[in-house]
């Protein structure tokens, strides 16, 4: 089948098997391999990218269902060489270590801000508790997150 | 010698960023990482690249009868259907482990755990691959499993490694440590003995990105491109080496971005194996990916220790020995990760941080029909399981004397003009200073705040626990005269070249999975050469660009890579200081050297810069008699012990009594691993390890039902800490350096996981102290508590 969608206001389309998840049209059918994939089970948000402007598991989303639809993912999240506040707070404040959950949990973030810009701690540790992070303890993800929202 | 408790004086204040040398620095690699332009080994992607998918086994225990893959092979997209019985024409059917036994790539007698390896496909792409497992055939003649631990070696108990010639039952290993004669003296004349059975289960470090590899088989060069998630790339090209028969010039392993390690991806797996294969039978670039039950049922696990303590003290509470009895479940196959002369890893510091009169330690080791491993999760060689015991026995003894658990370990701590230590099983501790350390944990907690509150809510009916726990690890294997891997001994090697600009090349033999190696090294050699770190490109993870060493693991990179790197950069600085004499035409004794530039003693308006030096290292100018163009140097670096970091860790919560909910409130963690380099990283490293000890103290567990199937095969099962269930972490440091390392530092990367889970399980168990309780095993989930409160505690296997 062919689907069309938007990726980073890019418009795409493609032919594809019906059965194919969104992660893996993302990244290997598109060569965008910031969204990463970690279980099969929507627990791990490694393959979080933004649907619409709202956090979606990319493991769990076929690639159809986001036809005509705008899929934003980390790669989609600097301006050119100007970075997102929640980029630039992520390394200020060592919000990342292997990077491999960091790009989810940017996007999870990013819609965070968009629809609370001041969020309190309690509200950004509930924002990100559907995504794991086995390296950094969370409490510099939630540094890095006030960082943005300060500099935003 | 005497240790110096110092809070170190840094070049640079916390929030300060200065070219040179140790602080706080923001990393190199996380410009890439954060734009999503990492590339770990799934991103690879080569022209012509096929897919590889594992069939696994359903069972814990059958004979194969048969396998049937034709429907496999005529599945679309299918280029290849490999079994046990392929395998086993080329040789392959069988790997050593790092334990000197042997695992099956692809069953071909039996299979022995649930989710070990049974043939494999090569397809087009992932689906078609997945597609095709569907359709092989293969017939199982169920057997009999062991899976409870403590009936492996019943007389009646089922063989399980029938592969073993003479092997007649489920014997693995046994190891002793210590003085038994020596230690039974000592209980006897005791006032007070306490034994605690205590259970470590079995855990998985379930790292974010799971294990993979992509082969890419040359067979005009006859070479082997093998990207792959190890942590241990040069080891790994070794036994590949030994393993496939291939020439090891010919062997190229490459790690790239690692989504995390944590000694999961220490051991070679049958699916790194079955890549090569696949590549060198199609033709093609091969990638395998395991999916993420295959990684939580199938790749190295940790823990698996049930143990029972027993400690000896005074009536006034000095702790005379620590004897304990162990038995080791290492699954079907020993494939741990460590010393081979160190069966059971270095679980003999169980003597903890404490001047005693007498250990000693009787482990024996089994076979069960459970995946293989043993080694993995952050546990400095199993010093996790050491720490959990002694500061889990110690907090039963504090108990028994009703004593203040900060008081019991305070008068019992090693002191420091007893440094250089050496305990009643042999090991010598490098330096510490533990009391102070103690203290600074108390004054951040409020301890005795914090005692108070607890007497009031205990009056009212509230459950608040407070848990200590002071670690110390032995890390940074290691010397090699006593270790070494499959005869590869644990040196790491480092090469360092300054180009004519007075930019530099540093070449490690490990590999970050996460711990921030290209920005600590930098720094490394930035404080040793006075090179900017941005000036310095740290290479790494490829055995073609870099000298051999052991890899990342145990936290040894910074106490073995470390020191070499600092070595190799005081070989380049003497070098420079040569040439810097013919510059300034004065001898080398009238030059000092002040970071980045060597003056002229007492005119410092004479100097040349290490840049000025690197260009006329590799300029037209004479240069001293004897002295070689080029400013570069190269070294191995063998430790001359190991190093051993010590922390103080206290753990506040509270139980709810009506659902036994535990809640970490709050966790103070002072850590000690001698010098500091970047202290960013190390709160980073610090953290996450706390992390990892709320998971296994409270969440996580791998366990299995009777017929031996894996019950946590996936992360909706095996409990992982959210961002929910920790807390905003306290933390804090001393500085006792290391006496024999160049710059003092001791390694940093498995403290928090070694050390946080005792304060957490000592922390609840002072909650239920008004319910009697005195000990409850991990996982402390509220069903567990629950019974715990209610006199039902039981072992959790």
């Amino acid at each position: 089948m062919q689907v069309t969608m938007t990726v980073n206001d890019v418009e795409v389309t493609r032919e594809i098997e019906g059965r194919l998840l969104l992660v893996h049209f993302l990244r290997d059918v598109l060569s965008l391999t910031g969204t990463h994939w970690g279980c099969d089970t929507s627990n791990c948000g490694t393959c979080v990218v933004l649907l619409d402007g709202e956090p979606v598991k990319s493991c769990t989303v076929l690639a159809a269902m986001a036809g005509g639809h705008e899929v934003r993912t980390v790669e989609g999240l600097a301006d050119g060489a100007e970075l997102d506040p929640i980029q630039e707070g992520f390394m200020q404040c060592h919000g990342l270590q292997c990077g491999f959950c960091t790009p989810g949990m940017m996007m999870t973030c990013r819609a965070l801000l968009d629809n609370n810009p001041d969020p309190t701690d309690a509200e950004i540790r509930e924002a990100i508790s559907g995504q794991i992070c086995r390296c950094t303890g969370y409490a510099t993800i939630v540094r890095s997150v006030r960082w943005a929202s300060v500099h935003s | 010698m005497t240790t110096v408790h110092e809070s170190r004086t840094s070049s640079f204040d916390d929030n300060d960023q200065k070219p040179v040398g140790f602080g706080r620095m923001l990393r190199k690699e996380d410009p890439r990482l954060i734009r999503g332009r990492g590339r770990f080994t799934d991103d690879v992607q080569l022209p012509g690249m096929l897919h590889l998918a594992i069939l696994r086994s359903p069972f814990a225990h059958a004979r194969v009868v048969s396998v049937d893959t034709s429907a496999a092979e005529a599945s679309p997209g299918v280029r290849a259907v490999v079994t046990g019985e392929t395998l086993k024409g080329l040789g392959l059917a069988w790997m050593p482990t790092l334990s000197n036994d042997v695992q099956a790539v692809l069953a071909t007698d039996k299979v022995r755990f649930q989710g070990q390896e049974v043939a494999f496909v090569v397809a087009d792409d992932r689906y078609a691959a997945r597609d095709a497992l569907e359709l092989i055939d293969v017939e199982y003649d169920v057997l009999d499993p062991v899976i409870d631990v403590r009936q492996a070696l019943a007389p009646d108990a089922p063989l399980i490694r029938d592969d073993l010639e003479g092997k007649t039952n489920n014997h693995c290993f046994d190891w002793e440590t210590g003085d038994a004669d020596e230690t039974e003296a000592v209980f006897a004349r005791a006032d007070v003995v306490v034994a605690q059975d205590i259970v470590y289960p079995r855990v998985h470090p379930a790292p974010m990105e799971t294990c993979g590899a992509v082969a890419d088989f040359d067979a005009v060069e006859g070479k082997l491109k093998l990207w792959s998630t190890t942590q241990a790339p040069h080891a790994h090209r070794t036994l590949y080496a030994i393993v496939a028969g291939l020439p090891e010039h010919k062997i190229q392993v490459i790690a790239p971005d690692i989504g995390g390690g944590f000694g999961n991806k220490v051991p070679i797996y049958p699916g790194y194996v079955c890549a090569i294969v696949g590549s060198i039978v199609t033709g093609k670039p091969v990638k395998w990916m395991e999916d993420r039950s295959e990684n939580l049922i199938s790749t190295g696990f940790a823990r698996d220790y049930i143990m029972r303590g027993e400690i000896a003290a005074t009536r006034d509470g000095k702790i005379l020995g620590i004897r304990t009895n162990v038995l080791a479940d290492h699954g079907a196959f020993n494939g741990t990760a460590a010393p081979v002369k160190y069966p059971a890893g270095f679980f003999g510091v169980f003597t903890g941080s404490y001047d005693l009169e007498a250990a000693y330690c009787k482990m024996t080791a089994v076979y069960t029909n459970k995946a293989p491993g043993g080694v993995a999760y952050a546990c400095s060689f199993r010093i996790t399981e050491a720490v959990y015991l002694v500061e889990r026995i110690v907090d039963c003894l504090a108990a028994e004397l009703d004593m203040d658990p900060a008081e019991l370990r305070l008068k019992n701590f090693i002191q420091p003009d007893q440094f250089p230590y050496t305990t009643k099983t042999g090991w010598v501790y490098d330096s510490g200073n533990y009391e102070p350390t103690m203290r600074q944990a108390m004054d951040i907690a409020g301890y005795a705040e914090l005692r108070a509150e607890q007497a009031e809510k205990r009056a009212r009916g509230e459950l608040m626990g407070i848990g200590i726990s002071f670690f110390t690890e032995a890390v940074g294997a290691g010397p090699r005269k006593n270790m070494d891997i499959l005869g590869l001994g644990m040196a790491d090697g480092c090469e360092l070249r300054v180009h004519p600009t007075g930019k530099a090349v540093v070449r490690l033999s490990v590999k970050t999975q996460g711990q921030g190696h290209e920005t600590t090294f930098a720094q490394i050699v930035a404080e040793e050469i006075g090179i900017p770190p941005a000036d310095i490109e740290v290479v790494h993870g490829d055995t073609d660009q870099t000298p051999f060493g052991l890899g990342t693991y145990g936290s040894r990179s910074t106490p073995v890579s470390g020191a070499a790197a600092a070595l190799v950069a005081r070989k380049v600085r003497d070098k420079a200081q040569l040439i810097a004499s013919a510059m300034l035409e004065v001898t080398v004794a009238d030059l000092e050297w002040v970071k980045g530039s060597f003056q002229v003693k007492g005119d410092p308006a004479k100097a040349v810069t290490i840049q000025q030096i690197a260009m006329r290292a590799h300029g037209a100018g004479d240069l001293p008699d004897g002295v070689e163009g080029g400013l570069e140097a190269q070294i191995c670096y063998n430790p001359s012990n190991l190093t051993y970091p010590h922390g103080a860790y206290i753990c506040v919560v509270d139980v709810d009594p009506g659902t036994a909910q535990v809640k970490v409130r709050r966790f103070i963690a002072v850590d000690d691993c001698g010098t500091r380099i970047n202290p960013m990283i190390i709160e980073g490293q610090v953290h996450g390890g706390l992390t990892d000890g709320v998971g296994m103290a409270l969440m996580e567990m791998i366990s299995f039902d009777e017929d031996g199937n894996c019950l946590g095969a996936s992360l909706m099962d095996y409990l992982i800490p959210t961002a929910l269930e920790v807390p905003d972490w306290e933390t804090g440091y001393t500085v006792t350096p290391s006496p024999h390392h160049p710059i003092g530092a001791k390694g940093v990367g498995e403290s928090a996981t070694v050390g946080s889970p005792p304060a957490i399980v000592n922390a609840v168990v002072d909650a239920l102290k008004p319910y009697g309780v005195r000990h409850a095993d991990m996982p402390l989930t509220p069903s567990r508590v629950w019974d715990a409160m209610r006199g039902r505690a039981t072992p959790p296997i």
